[in-house]
């Protein structure tokens, strides 16, 4: 299964990566092979197979709803970390404009 | 005598314990043995002295009080996707450059409560995606036996700075083989747990299903005693298992061991010499007491594909959250969207922003069931594979690279190429079960490892193994020069 061009660009915006145009070809080539390679997962004939998304069968560890306080240190840290800031609030742009 | 930085951790701890050295004589001596070989191998990106001196201090305080912790005053390194207050986490991308750790990994608070001194980072490839640790954006790290070859990866820092003495233990992470291969590429000894058996909190999540932090050690029974420290359920990790699941028990010797070998692992494209070298292990391994049967992994052919589409599909969810808003880089941007597309256009390197696309791809509709949903329930026949192939033995054996370390650069543009040194370290992950990468030769003056497979939960079992292996051989004990 080969990637196209327009594949591309359409998975890079869902996945908000950039891509220069550039490297777009040199992307697209790499991925094709990639996927031919995987794509031979499609030989095997797994209709009737259950699939494991956990590994060691551990399914829906729950924990009580509680509000545990953040240590202040952390809290500090974690505010200190955003790239910008206005009081103890994270400053980011307009989602809408 | 032998060099302080040159020490297993159980000599260590005893002489500590004597008194014939003190713990911060130790920590001198590994930052020392760094400053001097560091420079030409990369191996360690970043070191807190000033931080590791206090441990040490503190270290002695608890000695001089006869309270010595399971690995008091013992010196390691730390492989830096993993969070640890005092130094910075940046998973060698530019996306987290200069983040100082905000937080420490359950790991590491456990390696501090056992008193460990925690010198520093280590160097890896860029967000744990790779096998040469050559995508990191602190540079390449030198394969310490050959400065022209690459060290593995993607914990290629760790493993070349525990082959090169730089601290006692390191601690590094494995998601498709990024503890063993390296430790195989660099001589030493490495071991990948049981999935669930470390927490991960604190590790900075690449494929959330695999991905699990484990030791590199000069011997396995320096790799237990830090197991033994750093497992554990953890309610930080809901992925993390109760140790009621850990089967304990081990053999006794080796005499009466049953060893499946997979006759899909010795395959056409592997580096006739590395066969060799690993066959001769299996004859001592025999000479020992074990006997060998062939066992069959009919999905061999699969296992990397698997991995290479489920791989990318998690790391695609994983590193949604580097998008410039709440940490790390943010490029400057005039709307929101920009901001997103920008930050992680530059952040990101080449093979992260690759993974991402196709894990995106993979996972988009039309998409899903073909190449996910297909590699989970190839998951499923792998997982029924292995427990069949190990029912009927004490382990599998392995070869724990199919070549040894290459040149740097050398495979760098082509992705199959870099993708098949994992071959057969894959499949541990794909399926959870323990397994073990020990020292057992030289080809052409590079290393060899052996990989040891156990079944899920039995790590006690699979590393008394090994060290049975240890015990009759020296390979573990090599150290390149100087």
């Amino acid at each position: 299964m080969t990637i196209t061009r327009e594949n591309i660009l359409h998975i890079a915006k869902l996945a908000h990566v950039g891509v220069d145009e550039s490297e777009i070809e040199k992307l697209r080539e790499k991925l094709s092979t990639v996927l031919a390679y995987v794509g031979k997962l499609s030989e095997l004939d797994l209709s009737k197979v259950e699939p494991t998304a956990h590994v060691n069968g551990i399914s829906n560890t729950m924990r009580e709803d509680e509000v545990k306080a953040c240590d202040k240190t952390v809290r500090d840290a974690l505010l200190t970390a955003a790239p910008a800031r206005e009081g103890d609030y994270v400053k980011v742009k307009a989602v809408f404009s | 005598m032998t060099p302080l930085h040159q020490l297993t951790i159980e000599e260590a701890l005893a002489r500590l314990k004597a008194h014939t050295f003190s713990a911060v004589d130790l920590a001198k001596a590994c930052l020392e043995r760094i400053k001097a070989v560091n420079p030409g191998i990369n191996a360690v990106v970043e070191v807190d002295e000033a931080g590791a001196l206090a441990q040490a201090e503190a270290a002695d305080a608890r000695i001089a009080k006869g309270t010595m912790g399971a690995l008091e005053g013992i010196p390691c390194l730390i492989k830096d996707n993993i969070q640890a207050v005092g130094t910075k986490t940046t998973a060698a991308s530019k996306m987290l450059a200069g983040y100082e750790s905000t937080f420490d990994a359950t790991v590491i608070a456990k390696l501090r409560a056992a008193g460990a001194v925690i010198l520093g980072k280590t160097n890896m490839d860029e967000f744990a995606m790779g096998s040469s640790t050559e995508t990191s954006a602190h540079g390449a790290t030198h394969n310490p036996w050959d400065l022209t070859k690459i060290p593995g990866g993607t914990s290629g820092g760790s493993a070349a700075a525990m082959a090169a003495s730089m601290a006692l233990f390191t601690i590094g992470s494995d998601t498709g083989g990024s503890i063993r291969q390296p430790a195989a590429m660099c001589g030493t000894t490495g071991f990948k747990p049981t999935y669930g058996r470390v927490s991960r909190y604190g590790l900075l999540a690449m494929t959330s299903s695999f991905d699990q932090i484990g030791p590199f050690a000069r011997t396995v029974g320096d790799a237990k005693r830090v197991l033994d420290v750093i497992q554990g359920q953890d309610s930080f990790d809901s992925t993390s298992v109760s140790e009621n699941l850990y089967v304990k028990g081990a053999p006794a010797s080796l005499k009466g061991l049953k060893i499946g070998i997979p006759k899909e692992y010795f395959t056409p494209g592997m580096d006739a010499d590395v066969e060799k070298t690993v066959r001769t292990a299996i004859a001592k391994l025999e000479e020992l007491g074990a006997t060998t049967v062939e066992v069959s992994l009919p999905s061999t052919d699969y296992a990397l594909a698997v991995y290479y589409v489920l791989m990318p599909c998690e790391v695609s969810a994983n590193l949604a959250r580097y998008d410039g808003q709440r940490f790390g880089y943010s490029a400057p941007a005039a709307t929101l969207k920009e901001s997103y597309l920008k930050t992680r256009a530059e952040g990101f390197g080449p093979e992260v922003r690759r993974r991402i696309i196709l894990g995106t791809y993979a996972l988009s509709s039309g998409y899903y069931d073909a190449y996910y949903l297909q590699a989970q329930k190839a998951r499923t026949v792998m997982k029924q594979e292995f427990e069949a192939a190990l029912s009927g033995v004490d382990c599998l054996l392995s070869p724990t690279s199919p070549t040894v370390a290459w040149n740097l650069g050398e495979k760098f543009d082509d992705p199959i190429a870099m993708y098949m040194a994992d071959i057969y370290t894959v499949s541990a992950n794909v399926v959870g079960v323990p397994a073990v990468s020990v020292p057992c030769g030289f080809v052409r003056g590079l290393p060899v490892g052996l990989q040891l497979i156990g079944r899920a939960f039995e790590d006690e079992r699979v590393l008394t193994i090994a060290a049975g292996y240890q015990a009759a051989t020296d390979w573990h004990l090599k150290s390149p020069a100087p």
